[in-house]
Order: C-alpha cells, then structure tokens, then sequence
C-alpha cells in the first residue's frame, strides 16, 4: 500500500505515523475506516494515503490543542460590542435632543463613533480592545476604522502612495468589494420585485 | 589524498576537529527583557523602535549590533572573521542582508525560517571542519513588529489571536566559531528533511513543526546510536506548549524516554502571565535563548551536551492563501563543553 515516494516522504516518522493510526482506530472504534480502493492508479492511491496519514496526526493534535474558551469569548463579545452600540445610541439619542432627525442625527453618530474607533487606534488602545473583545469589538464601525486607521499607520513608512494609499484597504478592502456586492444584489432583487 | 567522509549513518555529520564557540551575544526587545531569563542577555531595547525610523531598520541594527558585540567580546574585528552566515524572517532576508552591508565580512545570506539559528551554526562549522574559514559568525534576528505585519495583520489591528497561536519573539543571537580555541565546542550537525503531516492552520505552527523536530531527533538518535537521555539538555527552537507536548507524544511513541531535559526556547522564554498564549516562535527565539542563558550555563558547565534543534514553519503568506499546508524542517546541533580543571 505504501509505495517508496511516502516512506522517504515520513522519513523516521514512519512507524509513529502507523501507531497513531492504530491508536485512533482504538480511540474511535465506532468511526468507520477508510479502505482505498485497489481501481486507483498509485498516485491516487499515494494521495488518499497520505490524507489518511494526515487525519490521523490531526487527531492527536487536536487533543493536545487548548480548549477555545467558546463562552467565555462569547460573553466577552457580546459585553464589547454591547457597550460599543449602548455608547453610539446614547450619543445618538443626545443629538436627536438637539431636533436632528433620525437620518441626521445617525450620520452625526457614524461620524463620532469613526472618529473614536481611529482616535483609540491610534493611542494603540483599539487593539488591546480587540483582543478580549473579538467579533464584539471588529463588526462594529469602530472596527472598521480600526482596520483602515490601523494599515494606515503600518503601512506609512513605505510613503504615501506605495504604502498607505496603496495599503490602506489592506484589511477592509475584502468587507467593502463584498459589501458592494451584496448591496448590488439587493438593489436588483428590490428593483425586480417591488 | 582524499579526505576520509564525516558523514555518520543518514543524516549526521560528525566534525573531526570541533569548532569552537569563542563568544556568543544576544539583544532582545523589552517584552523578552520582562521574561525570566531577562537578566542573562546582553541588552534589553527601551523600545521596539531602538531608535530607528522603521521596524525593519530596528531588527537589521539589532543584528548588526550583535554581532559587532560578539565579535568585541572575542576581542575581535570584522577583518579577523572569514564568513558570516546570517538569516531572519523578512522577504528577501532584508534584516541580515543590510546588517551585512555595514559589517564588512564576506556574507552567505541564509532562510531556515525559525530553523536559521541552528542552520548557519551547522554551516559555520561545517565551512571550519573543512578547512575552508578560521573564523565563522552566526547571526540571525527576528522582531515581533516586522513579521506580524509580513505574516499576518498590521499590528494595531484588534485581532482576537488562538489560545494556541505563538508570538513572534523580538531578538537576534550571534556565535561566533573559530578551529582553536577554549569554549563549547560543536561535534555533531544532524540535517533535518522537510516534513509535512498537513496542518494548515498557520497559527499552529507548533503542531506543524513536532514531526520535523522529533523526525530530526530520531535519525540524529539512530546516526550516533545514542539515547535522548545521554543528552542533559534537548533544546527546541520555537514549539511553543502544543508543539512540546506533541513532540513529548510521539517520540514516546516511538519510545524514546524523554524528562526534564525536553525543552523548548519558545515556552521558557516569556513568564505565562505575559499572555503570548502558546508561547514565543521566530529566528530570534532560539538564537537568543541559545546565545543568552542556555551557552552562559554550558559555559559555567551546568550543561556538559546539549542538543540544540532549530525548528522553523516553511511558510509564506501566499502559501497560506492558497491552502497549501505548513511543510517544516528542523536541524540539530550538538554542543559539549568541558570545563576546565
């Protein structure tokens, strides 16, 4: 089954590479074993072997990897970004007490809340937000400023054309392209069913 | 007459008059500094910048610095040296190739990634071996900065990193190695061979690197006939918690007993508290943990063999995109020393 080209491939691994199969067989016995097929040509042959071989090494370094705390970066982003939306309405709701409608007064709000996500960015508090806060703090439109504010300030040593003009969608690019899209998408939908 | 092959079983090569490790420097960044082993480098950087307009000049001053460092502590200059290897982990190996612009040696510009600091130690004392250099410089560096924004996002960018995810150490190591002399001496080089067991997550660099490392330290085992317990300090480069671990599981696999003397830069570099999760990677993560306390025990003779394996991640951030998995190598040096009377 194993032809010379995977050996020499697995080197000294190649009997730890065996036992760790013959050890999650053990350990999943309910899982049923992948047979290859003898109608494959041996490079097929050698590809699913190799897969095989793989999942099994997956396997045990799943078992040693750290528990993602799911809860707890959940509670986290739920907190952040909770507090970043609470903090956005009440400046909001101060400006509609000035009479701004709600259009105006939202604008207003986008403005300052940009403004606040760039202004920590570059105190370089926005990062250490980010890392409790996860999708809390990035989906936000504070986020979004942090991503361009952030390649920005990376980026400007290579100057302002190759660096920060050529750079600055580095992170946000790819949330603006399919941004774009998908409110094409919706404008064609609205424009043929309404 | 035709010189006998230094080459032992697969891999090894055994060196007939073991080059001597003369001096040996390291710089690190301020995080290092605050790290447990703080006090045993050279010198700590006030800042990440080290008085440079950009990061990349800061990691190639750093090496420059060390190395003119390790040669003044050989009492040595620049034309008393016949080569200097050096490495990092920038595109076109940037740092090295303009510390070597200001350092006036004869350069071989090396890319190991984390492996680098292991690799031109072998080469070094493989171009001493041969009769080809009296004197050889090793140098490599890694800054946390450069390579965050290379391999992955600008660095005030809030980014939630996996509990398994490593840090980029900011740091660079230099050895200097010479025919005579009185220090550690380098006996051995095993070459490691490219191994990928398919990991594609790029944070999981640990993971990716075991089988290299443990692959490199059963042909070295196999080629000297020797056991993981003749050595009192197996040294990794960068495997970080997860990488330890595993590389602990498999060779225990294959049944190698291995103790205390399993350890690794990445883990013993930085206190847990300093929250780098998995643990430090990069050149300088070996090389200034090798070129710091590590060599000042050997020399204080705590230490009498140890087998120092570079393990590096062969990986680019193109490759990463295009869904390639992480392929790794590892080399192994070994280092004894006896100490005088």
């Amino acid at each position: 089954m194993y032809n010379q080209n995977l050996k020499n491939k697995y080197n000294a691994l190649f009997n730890i590479v065996q036992r760790l199969k013959e050890k999650k067989e053990q350990a999943q016995p309910q899982k049923e074993k992948t047979t290859i097929p003898s109608n494959l040509n041996p490079v097929e042959q050698e590809e699913l072997q190799k897969q095989i071989d793989q999942q099994a090494y997956q396997w045990l370094v799943q078992q040693h990897q750290p528990r993602t705390t799911w809860l707890r970066n959940t509670i986290l982003a739920f907190l952040v970004g909770g507090i970043i939306c609470t903090l956005g309405q009440i400046i909001q709701n101060y400006f509609r007490g000035f009479g701004l409608t709600l259009r105006e007064a939202g604008t207003v709000t986008v403005f300052i809340m940009v403004f606040l996500g760039a202004f920590l960015t570059g105190l370089g508090i926005y990062d250490k937000i980010g890392k409790y806060g996860g999708a809390g703090s990035i989906i936000p439109i504070t986020g979004f400023a942090n991503s361009i504010v952030a390649s920005a300030m990376e980026f400007k040593r290579e100057g302002y054309v190759y660096g920060v003009g050529a750079r600055l969608f580095n992170v946000a690019g790819p949330v603006l392209t399919f941004g774009f899209i998908i409110s094409v998408l919706i404008g064609l939908l609205y424009y043929f069913f309404t | 007459m035709q010189q006998p092959i230094k080459k032992i079983g697969k891999q090894t090569l055994q060196f007939m008059q073991p080059p001597v490790v003369l001096s040996f420097a390291s710089i690190v960044g301020p995080m290092e500094g605050k790290g447990p082993y703080g006090s045993a480098f050279d010198y700590i950087l006030e800042d990440t910048l080290f008085g440079e307009k950009s990061w990349e000049k800061a990691e190639s001053k750093m090496l420059r610095e060390t190395i003119k460092m390790t040669l003044q502590k050989a009492n040595l200059t620049a034309p008393d040296v016949d080569f200097m290897l050096a490495g990092d982990l920038l595109n076109q190996i940037v740092a090295a190739n303009f510390a070597a612009r200001e350092i006036t040696i004869p350069f071989l510009g090396l890319y190991g990634a984390c492996s680098t600091m292991a690799e031109s130690i072998g080469l070094g004392s493989i171009l001493i071996d041969g009769g080809f250099a009296h004197r050889v410089i090793a140098g490599v560096s890694s800054h946390h900065h450069t390579a965050e924004r290379q391999f992955r996002f600008p660095t005030e960018q809030g980014v939630h990193r996996p509990l398994w995810s490593q840090w980029t150490v900011t740091g660079s190591g230099g050895i200097l190695l010479a025919r005579e002399g009185n220090g550690p001496v380098i006996t051995h080089l095993t070459v490691g061979q490219v191994v990928d067991l398919g990991i594609k997550d790029s944070n999981d660099m640990g993971a990716a690197m075991a089988p290299a490392a443990v692959d490199t330290l059963i042909r070295h085992f196999q080629d000297l006939n020797r056991q993981s317990l003749d050595y009192d300090l197996i040294l990794t480069g960068d495997l970080g918690t997860v990488g330890l671990k595993l590389t602990w599981e498999l060779l225990k696999m294959e049944g190698y007993r291995v103790e205390n003397n399993l350890k690794d830069c990445g883990v013993l570099l930085y206190h847990p508290e300093q929250d780098t999760h998995a643990g430090g990677s990069g050149c300088g993560c070996s090389a200034v943990m090798l070129c710091g306390p590590i060599l000042r025990r050997v020399v204080e003779g705590a230490y009498r063999r140890v087998l120092f394996v570079g393990t590096g991640a062969l990986l680019s951030p193109t490759t990463v995109y295009q869904g390639e998995s992480v392929p790794s190598i590892a080399h192994a040096v070994v280092i004894e020393y006896i100490p005088p009377g």
